[in-house]
């Protein structure tokens, strides 16, 4: 009993610790996002990174979310002869929920999987320990142009999604279900407000900072999971795995704190 | 000056350092020879900061770098330039980026004179034309020659080389110490040379280390060490596998 008492304590208490560590490791590098120097051209690289990674996955996963709730709501809502309500419904639950919440998944898998390898290798090959060796600090180089970047470019790829989804929803509901096409979007213009957009933009800002944090966390420690390659594999798969349970926790946390 | 004393640092229980004391005098090239697997890449990472010792102090130029931090410490490596055992170049820049990175970071230089430096440092280590290639599309060699590039382009006043020769063929293995002694007589840089090579180290070293067991054996100039009666040290120049100094293999079955 003891003993079992005793186990459980000293996993709680290694649980907390690499809580702690992760959380410094955050915090650290957000210091270093504010003290100069600041490296824009790796930013830029970043930005591309990210960008160019996920875009077309980010137009696939899109357009064919729109085109099935479009298919999906105009069923519904044909039972109660509201079908002009089908275009809110659809850019409404793009806008505010999965947008954001979908986009932000395909780039853990596209990007912040790439990302958490890239950094991995970085450090068994002791690339790492060549940056501290000549005084330049890692976490200025390669930590802090990610996470900006992902806080820049998640709210955009968030956006494309909106968009690519909407229009994906409309080919469905203009032309498949012959839906007029004024009634689509003048609904829309309707009901989406200011707050919608802006509670899918701080999601999508929050989804940044988590997926690059982890994503740069398990890369950067890689070995803490194991050694060579091996464990660069696990500490990939630990990110993506990490990253997409924390954004649909924290996607429902503020959902129901920003309702 | 370096002063390494009674370094201790094991990993999980097994003791890779065990009580080093050495010194290295200002200016001098101290090579350390030993077995694989022995501790020498750990002991210069304790010596950069990378590796925190158990035990033990190192003080470079009067200052125990054991107890500094973060930017204290970075202090001290500004001062130093390192060769790692991998190269650790950075694969995602070209040769001419990797050679360029520490001296356009470290030092406000003009674009002119920075293409002319690195030009001038990859020709010495007779990657001219090479610019343009990734880590990934060079031979072992070629990397290992990039990266001593990028280790003597910041002109460090110390400089820790891992094993510059490793994977080298002999002509280059010469060239490569010329270009070591060449860089030393210019711009006399108080060196660690940890090497395989047994003579031609020899050759390029002020004075040699022998680690051993995680200490340091035997010390001294390389006539010393030639002429050394310690039998670890007699077997390890000759290279046999008969005598004192345990083989891998009896290490291997005792784990
Ligand atoms: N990060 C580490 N974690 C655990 N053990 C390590 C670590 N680094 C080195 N070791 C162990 O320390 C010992 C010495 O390794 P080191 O790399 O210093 O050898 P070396 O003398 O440089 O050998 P070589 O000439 O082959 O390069 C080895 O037994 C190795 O297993
Ligand atoms: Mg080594």
């Amino acid at each position: 009993m003891i003993n079992l008492l005793r186990r459980l304590g000293s996993r709680a208490l290694s649980f907390l610790k690499r809580m702690g560590h992760m959380l410094m490791f955050l915090l650290n590098s957000i210091y270093y996002t504010f003290v100069p120097p600041f490296k824009f051209r790796l930013l830029l690289k970043q930005i591309r990174f990210f960008g160019n990674k996920s875009m077309i996955v980010i137009l696939l996963t899109g357009s064919f979310t729109g085109m099935v709730m479009a298919l999906q709501i105009y069923h519904t809502l044909n039972k109660f002869g509201s079908e002009a309500l089908l275009g809110p419904a659809v850019a409404l639950s793009l806008i505010r929920e999965l947008g954001p919440v979908l986009s932000a998944l395909m780039v853990t898998g596209r990007a912040g999987s790439a990302l958490t390898a890239e950094i991995g290798i970085m450090r068994i090959s002791e690339q790492i320990d060549a940056l501290v060796s000549m005084a330049l600090n890692p976490m200025r180089y390669l930590i802090v142009p990610n996470i900006i970047a992902a806080i820049i470019v998640f709210p955009l790829l968030a956006a494309i999604f909106d968009v690519i989804g909407i229009y994906g929803g409309y080919i469905i509901a203009v032309k498949l279900l012959g839906l007029s096409e004024g009634t689509y979007f003048s609904q829309i213009d309707i009901f989406v407000e200011w707050k919608d957009v802006k509670i899918g933009l701080y999601k999508s800002i929050s989804f940044g900072i988590i997926v690059s944090w982890i994503s740069c966390y398990k890369g950067y420690f890689t070995e803490e999971t194991g050694f060579g390659a091996e464990g660069v594999s696990r500490s990939t798969t630990d990110a993506v795995v990490m990253s997409s349970v924390l954004i649909l926790i924290w996607d429902y946390f503020l959902g129901s704190v920003l309702l | 000056m370096i002063e390494i004393i009674g370094l201790e640092k094991s990993f999980n229980g097994q003791k890779v350092l065990n009580g080093i004391n050495l010194r290295i005098e200002h200016g001098e090239i101290m090579a350390v020879i030993g077995r694989s697997g022995g501790g020498k890449s750990v002991l210069l990472k304790n010596i950069i900061g990378i590796l925190k010792p158990d035990k033990g102090s190192i003080i470079i130029d009067g200052v125990d770098i054991t107890k500094l931090r973060g930017r204290e410490m970075d202090k001290t490596r500004q001062k130093l330039g390192v060769l790692f055992q991998g190269g650790a170049l950075f694969d995602s820049m070209t040769a001419y980026e990797n050679v360029a990175f520490p001296l356009k970071e470290k030092i406000k230089i003009g674009k002119k004179a920075l293409q002319e430096k690195v030009s001038k440092a990859l020709e010495d280590v007779g990657l001219k034309g090479m610019e343009d290639k990734y880590p990934s599309e060079m031979s072992g060699g070629m990397r290992k020659r990039v990266a001593l590039a990028r280790t003597l382009i910041t002109e460090p006043r110390i400089v820790l080389f891992d094993e510059p020769t490793t994977g080298l063929d002999p002509i280059l293995l010469n060239s490569t110490h010329k270009l070591i002694r060449c860089t030393h007589e210019t711009h006399g840089f108080t060196g660690i040379v940890i090497s395989h090579e047994i003579p031609e180290i020899f050759d390029i070293s002020d004075k040699v280390a022998f680690l051993y067991r995680g200490a340091i054996e035997e010390v001294g100039t390389p006539d010393e060490i030639k002429r050394s009666s310690n039998p670890m040290v007699r077997q390890f120049l000759t290279g046999s596998s008969e005598g004192p100094v345990e083989l891998l293999c009896e290490k291997e079955t005792r784990r």
